[in-house]
């Protein structure tokens, strides 16, 4: 199973790296990251997602929590959360038809159209995996010249007793 | 800042801010190695009160800070320079962080602008060193530095204790500042203190209470805890018979009839049986290493669990856990032992004790061969546990653990988790600087001496009366044992005889057939020294020598192959030991 864990960090050098190493250090694959600011300048969340069942995860999510520069850790995978994931997809359309069938499918799912060329569309979709998933398979057919993916990002509710991370 | 405030504040340069604050956290010796990128830091030290000790090595320096604190129970500190002087300290890091010394350990780095370049001596320390400290930092700016050295003691000694190192670059040490010792240490990002929970004790005061077969399982985090007088009450109180790891060793009188000794893959046979057939297994300290709970599935099958333990991550890792209880051991005990009510589980200790006869430690030697049992059995007896003793790594570190009577924390210094070879004479004579009114005597092999005796001259030098005692089997004899027992008796590699090598291993049919001659290296770093061949001399020598207060160094030829045992066969449930 997949597990989706935040981490506040100290916005300091080397952060991500000691992260990442420990995470991996110990084995532990990292199926995303992201790393961004928060409203603390001096404050960096990251979300991960990893893969593995709960003894792993509770072992990584202890791990981090134990570097000295890491104020909070939280396995938000059973906790009532949101988490998005953005990706950029760079589609080939080789006609007319072809196009006006992309951008249908653009609308049905609420992508935006974030750049249009002679023989391309570039559509951009911030939505939960499970979306993003259904999206990626609808476009199985198309010919896809380029994708990004941010990995996914998430926050946990505060409403329901537990501190977000 | 007004003009007149800037007039009032001393300027210090970078390195004389380190030598200070060092100084200041109550460092009193420092091991160091200098070059290049530390010239500044010793030429501040060259006025310090500070005891300089230079190690031959760098590994040296870390095992000596390590020893010194392991003896001591303050930080030890180290200094080195940047790119091979910090690579040199990785394993002494590594040594240190399994076994939760507090380390302060300060490397040179390239100056700031040179960062990045391949410049010379330049090696990535922070990165190098990350998965081996508790926490490592890169200094930017000389302002840093006091608060980076304040911080670095107090993340070393506090929860459960470990290396930290501070990377500074030269040119910030030739930089100056105005900046101040802070006046307290607070990092909101770590808590090293967690509140004890009282309903998680009350439980397991509850559970203790009830136990028919209750067994205390002690680490060596009681010993960094100073819990073992809050211990030695719950168990007497309670009649708990208690067991230690190899790390716990000392921290309860193994002359107490409640002791089982060391538990574990060559622990007392008692011991393991106890774990098999507690049905309250109390860790306090430990963490459930492999070498303790063989086959972990197996382990403790018919107890429920208590786990005492400061880390987080280490509770639950790889057992079940019944009662789990975050903080500090001493504080938990204390918070126990008003719950627990008197007991005697007279059944209990009475099966266990008739374990204890049924299984005591023994070996058997042909006549005229030394026993390196035997030759433990003698210095336990002269010592009568008031030496520290040190060991290194092999089959002579089992022996130790087994045959030295521990009656004292902090009286037996010994690499657990990494098993660093080369690690016993080094920390013997960091521990011996720690304590200088205190025995110090080094067990070591004849393979691991090898890995760092260009030690001895410090011993030497510093006038340090540690006892060195090279067990000369004339094999890697541990990893031989493995041989022996699992790879049909092939000795690949760990022949140290020119005899009987493989063919592979030969060169040509040499002489002398040992090499080196201890009692000759010895002679030329100018330490006495004494080689015993014959049983009845080892009692004499010993004795005379143990009573001088010089360095000695003492090789002890002794039975070539003979196996540690009990053992529990890598992998096997402790339930699978073989006896003997
Ligand atoms: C640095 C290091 N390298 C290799 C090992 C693997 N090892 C464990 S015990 C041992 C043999 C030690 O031989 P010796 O020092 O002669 O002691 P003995 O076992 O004979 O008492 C070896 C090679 C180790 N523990 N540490």
């Amino acid at each position: 199973m997949q597990h989706i864990i935040t981490a506040l960090v100290e916005n300091k050098p080397g952060m991500l790296a000691r992260i990442v190493g420990l995470v991996s250090g110990r084995g532990y694959n990292i199926e995303t990251l992201n790393v961004g600011p928060t409203q603390d300048p001096t404050l960096s969340k990251m979300t991960l997602v990893v893969p593995g069942d709960a003894h792993v995860l509770r072992q990584v999510t202890l791990q981090v929590s134990k570097l000295v520069d890491v104020l909070r850790v939280t396995d938000v995978t059973g906790k009532r959360h949101i988490d998005r994931e953005l990706i950029l997809v760079e589609i080939a359309t080789e006609s007319v038809a072809q196009r006006t069938e992309i951008l249908d499918l653009a609308t049905l799912f609420d992508a935006e159209i974030a750049g249009v060329s002679q023989c391309s569309i570039t559509l951009q979709l911030a939505a939960d995996s499970n979306v993003i998933s259904d999206f990626m398979l609808l476009l199985k057919p198309y010919h896809i010249l380029d994708l990004s993916r941010s990995g996914r990002i998430a926050v946990a509710h505060t409403n329901n007793g537990d501190s977000p991370a | 800042m007004s003009d007149k405030k800037e007039n009032d504040q001393i300027e210090r340069t970078g390195a004389q801010c380190v030598v200070e604050e060092l100084e200041r956290n109550g460092c009193d010796v420092i091991f160091g190695y200098p070059g290049g990128a530390v010239l500044d830091i010793f030429d501040s030290i060259y006025s310090s009160p500070m005891h300089l000790v230079l190690p031959r090595h760098e590994q040296g320096a870390v095992h000596m800070a390590d020893g010194y604190a392991r003896a001591t129970g303050r930080p030890g500190v180290c200094l080195v320079t940047s790119g091979p002087g910090a690579t040199n300290t990785i394993t002494g890091l590594a040594t240190a962080y399994i076994d939760g010394t507090p380390m302060v350990c300060i490397t040179g780095q390239v100056p700031l602008p040179a960062i990045g370049n391949d410049a010379f001596q330049e090696a990535d320390t922070i990165g190098i060193s990350r998965p081996c400290t508790k926490h490592n930092r890169l200094i930017r700016s000389v302002d840093e530095i006091p608060e980076a050295i304040a911080e670095a003691f107090y993340i070393a000694s506090t929860g459960k204790p470990g290396p930290v190192l501070i990377d500074i670059p030269k040119d910030v040490q030739k930089q100056f500042t105005t900046m101040q010792t802070p006046e307290k240490v607070q990092i909101r990002s770590y808590t090293p203190h967690f509140e004890i929970n009282n309903k998680e004790v009350a439980a397991l005061a509850k559970a203790i209470n009830k136990a028919k077969r209750p067994l205390l399982y002690v680490g060596g985090g009681a010993i960094t805890a100073k819990a073992c007088k809050a211990l030695s009450e719950l168990a007497h109180k309670a009649q708990i018979p208690v067991t230690t790891t190899l790390m716990g060793l000392g921290a309860f009188p193994e002359t107490d009839p409640l002791s089982l000794n060391m538990l574990g893959m060559h622990g007392h046979a008692t011991a393991n049986i106890a774990v098999s057939y507690c049905d309250l297994l109390i860790s306090v300290g430990a963490r459930f290493s492999d070498r303790v709970t063989g086959k972990a599935s197996e382990f403790a099958q018919k107890a429920q669990i208590a786990h005492i333990d400061i880390d987080p991550s280490s509770i639950g890792k790889s057992v079940r856990v019944d009662y789990p209880i975050l903080g500090d051991a001493r504080e938990a005990l204390e918070h126990l032992l008003p719950l627990v009510s008197e007991n005697k589980h007279e059944k209990w200790l009475e099966q266990l004790s008739e374990l204890k006869a049924k299984y005591p430690l023994k070996y058997t030697v042909a006549d005229g061969d030394i026993a390196t049992q035997y030759v433990l059995e003698e210095v336990d007896r002269i010592c009568q546990g008031n030496a520290i003793v040190v060991t290194d790594v092999g089959q002579h570190q089992m022996w130790a653990a087994q045959y030295i009577t521990l009656k004292e924390p902090r009286t037996f210094i010994t690499s657990g988790g990494l098993g660093t070879m080369g690690f016993g004479l080094p920390a013997a004579i960091g521990a011996q600087l720690g304590q200088p009114d205190r025995l110090v005597v080094a067990i070591c092999g004849d393979g691991g001496i090898q890995m760092n005796a260009q030690e001895l001259v410090v011993a030497v030098e510093h006038k340090l009366p540690v006892k060195t005692i090279i067990l000369n089997n004339t094999y890697l004899g541990m990893v031989r044992q493995w041989q022996e027992m699992f790879y049909e008796r092939r000795y690949s590699g760990v022949v140290l005889s020119q005899a009987d090598r493989p063919k592979n291993e030969r060169i040509e049919e040499s002489k002398p057939v040992f090499l080196p001659d201890f009692v000759k290296l010895a002679d030329a770093h100018g330490m006495n020294a004494i080689r015993i061949t014959k049983p009845e001399d080892v009692r004499p020598t010993l004795e005379r020598v143990f009573a001088d207060r010089k360095p000695w160094l003492i090789e002890v030829m002794v039975e070539t192959e003979t196996n540690v045992f009990p053992m529990v066969p890598p992998g096997m449930s402790v339930a699978e030991m073989i006896i003997d």
